[in-house]
């Protein structure tokens, strides 16, 4: 009985401070408190929720194998946040949360969103994703989608409170397609692998080359047996087997690959019938980061982050690396850790995220993709940027990739 | 012929006073054989480029540590110091014979931008992968302290008074007040993104952030430590991600203000007392930093991707010329 009522008393204590806090202040805050308070004010715990998915391995042995690939971004991330935060009196807890891939996500996702855990980068195939995404205990969570390009996740399955830090196929493929035609490489052949992603990526580089004037003049789709990236006489068959698979193509510029799954893909490069470019999955690629780019201070990010890791950064670290410092960077700006308030802060034209992209990054209002430009990149180099000069657009420039406003399916109430 | 017409004409007084133009007049050429040098640093060429200012050639080109960037004078103007980011280490350069004197290894890691104390005794240099800023004793290269700061330290102003240092961090969006005797962190005041260069305008009043994402300069008030005003730029025909505020420099009369914009090409002209952009100059492509010829009459930008630095006319606020220097010019530093 007493200690029921010293709680309440001591809860009506924090609230009336609380009250105090916010009449004092001020809602974005312009001058910090110096050398950060002993106490801090607030607190963010960001949730790490992950599958441990058996991956296609790389073609090449050049490409090492992680299994850590996103987490370590998060983790240099949360330094990041942190080192922010303790100027200002603010903290931020990550929380690992990696199941095994036949787990049930639901158990783990209850578990950290009960415990009050609502700031959410999901490392999820979108089944997972969209399970975790509709439980109700998630309904005002904010979860940031690092793992997947699936174009539907951002199309009629958007939801409300997901967003989305990777370019989905559909940005990729028409970030490759504005440069193929800058580059006048009008005449396409396609070559895809059988498996979902392939074909996702597939029809994404049909759009891509309806939208900005290229042409598919031959369509190959190619099931080779992969399995083994450890192949002692492995070259002699490729050799032949690449040429027979893009003769009779027609006549073509550039042959584009969809082969997300890793099983042929970096076999074309220097084996085609014809002497061709590739670009798509392999050859030329489209992504959101490359151990080769250096500009917009990168050079900083990639030495940061193979400091901390040990190794270099990949796509899926870099992503999970942006997830973070976005929750940091509403934290900072909002002063609170209130979902309502981060949503509307994510949301609005005043926020911006620097991800070593040369602009601010934020979130398109119809599918909450994060706008970005993205890097074009050889086996051992950076090739280019897109948008490439001349794809215009009334907005943003970064928005001729991708399903715009009118094209998009998503219909959510924001 | 003219000293023979004197001698022949002229009676004292109207003699003495020709004799003191003339006077005037040597003493001037004297003085602009000792014509204004600019330090460009060539980020991509390991490089600093010597430009003599009165012919606009460069005299010499000398190779320094990797990935020169910041560079800063002594008060007294006889020392150059370098920050080499890629070897970790502040490099000392002899601005009399254009040599290397001196490499600091004490610099702290990935040294960026720096400042010194008025009184040309101390160093303070932003570390950018560390989140650092080192306190560095110019004469014996001793590291005093190394603060910590927010993500990617660059921008570096030490106050005229010398009481405080400001620093900024890009990736924290911060510019951080240090107070010099004590070494600690004062105040942290949020800014727009990617902070880039902080610059104390002339009476030290106030203190100027642009903020190269966020394509806008928070103007601080020294006394308060708060932002007073920021303001943005708007060019037409130029898209706002490409406006990318970087270096700034006040006029010694303190009237106006120039702004490099980065990829928008451009220096912008402020007016201090209104905050108005008063015009843009059209210069080479994307100048970073920017300093004044020896009387104040020019100001000159190194335009990084150009490869090349352009002369304005203040007065007229034209572009005059372009002259070619190293790869990647980022920073540049003016000699009176």
């Amino acid at each position: 009985m007493v200690s029921a009522i010293g709680e309440v008393l001591m809860r009506a204590h924090v609230v009336a401070l609380l009250l105090v806090v916010c009449l004092l202040t001020p809602a974005r805050s312009e001058e910090a408190p110096a050398g950060g308070g002993s106490v801090p004010s607030v607190h963010a715990q960001i949730a790490y929720l992950g599958k441990s998915y058996a991956e296609a391995e790389p073609l090449s042995l050049v490409d090492k194998i992680y299994d850590d690939k996103g987490v370590q971004g998060a983790r240099v991330g949360i330094v990041e946040d942190n080192m922010t935060g303790r100027l200002i009196g603010h903290d931020y807890k990550l929380i690992e949360a990696i199941v095994a891939e036949d787990a049930d996500i639901t158990v783990k996702a209850r578990e950290l969103l009960a415990g009050g855990v609502t700031m959410i980068v999901a490392d999820l195939e979108p089944a997972d994703l969209l399970i975790v995404a509709d439980l109700p205990e998630a309904e005002n969570a904010i979860i940031f989608n690092i793992r997947s390009s699936d174009i539907g996740l951002r199309h009629d399955n958007c939801r409300r409170n997901t967003f989305h830090i990777p370019p989905d196929w559909a940005m990729r493929a028409d970030a490759l397609a504005q440069y193929l035609v800058w580059k006048k490489w009008y005449k396409w052949a396609l070559i895809s692998g059988e498996r979902p992603k392939d074909k996702d990526f597939a029809a994404a580089l049909r759009r891509s080359a309806k939208r900005f004037g290229g042409k598919i003049v031959a369509e190959k789709t190619y099931a080779y047996q992969g399995g083994s990236r450890r192949t002692d006489t492995g070259h002699q068959q490729i050799q032949t087997q690449m040429p027979l698979l893009t003769q009779n193509l027609g006549e073509h510029d550039v042959i584009v690959v969809a082969d997300v799954e890793e099983s042929f893909g970096d076999y074309l490069l220097f084996r085609t019938f014809e002497p061709r470019p590739i670009a798509g999955t392999h050859g030329l690629i489209a992504a959101s980061w490359h151990r080769s780019y250096e500009e917009s201070a990168a050079t900083q990010m990639q030495n940061r982050f193979e400091k901390r890791a040990g190794r270099i950064m990949t796509e899926r670290d870099y992503s999970a690396w942006l997830a973070v410092r976005t929750f940091g960077e509403a934290v900072t700006r909002t002063a609170s850790t209130d979902l309502a308030a981060l949503r509307t802060y994510l949301m609005s034209e005043k926020f911006e995220v620097a991800g070593f992209k040369s602009q601010g990054l934020n979130f398109r209002s119809w599918d909450r993709q994060l706008r970005q430009p993205i890097l074009l990149a050889g086996p051992r180099a950076l090739v280019s940027i897109s948008p490439q000069e001349g794809f215009l657009h009334p907005k943003y420039l970064t928005d001729t990739l991708g399903y715009d406003e009118p094209e998009s399916k998503c219909k959510l109430k924001n | 012929m003219q000293i023979e017409e004197l001698s022949a004409t002229t009676s004292g007084p109207v003699f003495m006073q020709r004799f003191a133009i003339a006077l005037a007049l040597l003493v001037t050429s004297a003085a602009s054989v000792q014509a204004a040098t600019a330090f460009i640093s060539n980020e991509k060429d390991n490089t600093i480029s010597v430009l003599d200012l009165e012919t606009l050639k460069v005299v010499k080109t000398v190779p320094v540590g990797r990935r020169p960037r910041g560079m800063v004078l002594s008060p007294d103007m006889k020392e150059l110091f370098i920050c080499a980011g890629d070897d970790n280490r502040l490099e000392v350069m002899d601005t009399a014979t254009f040599e290397i004197t001196r490499k600091h290894e004490t610099s702290g890691p990935d040294p960026e931008l720096l400042d010194i104390s008025p009184d040309g005794k101390i160093l303070y240099i932003a570390n950018e992968d560390d989140g650092l800023v080192t306190v560095l004793n110019r004469e014996d290269g001793k590291a005093l302290a190394e603060i910590q700061i927010g993500v990617e330290p660059e921008g570096m102003a030490v106050a005229p008074d010398n009481s405080v240092v400001v620093a900024t961090s890009e990736s924290t969006s911060m510019a951080h007040i240090l107070d010099t005797k004590t070494l600690k962190v004062v105040a942290n005041v949020l800014v727009d993104t990617r902070p880039r260069v902080a610059e104390y305008n002339v009476d030290g009043k106030e203190v100027w952030v642009t903020a190269e994402v966020g394509g806008t300069v928070a103007v601080i008030d020294s006394a308060t430590r708060k932002v007073k005003l920021k303001f943005g730029f708007e060019i037409p025909g130029v898209r706002p991600e490409l406006i990318q505020p970087m270096g700034v420099k006040f006029t010694r009369d303190g009237k106006r203000a120039f702004v490099a914009l980065g990829r928008a090409n451009r220096l912008a002209v402020v007016d201090t007392a209104t905050y108005k952009i008063l015009d843009y100059v059209l210069v080479g492509q994307r100048p970073w930093h920017i300093d004044f010829n020896g009387d104040g009459t020019k100001i000159i930008s190194a335009n990084g991707l150009s490869n090349d630095v352009t002369v304005v006319d203040i007065a007229s606020l034209k572009a005059e010329k372009s002259v070619p220097v190293g790869r990647l010019p980022w920073g540049i530093v003016v000699k009176p």
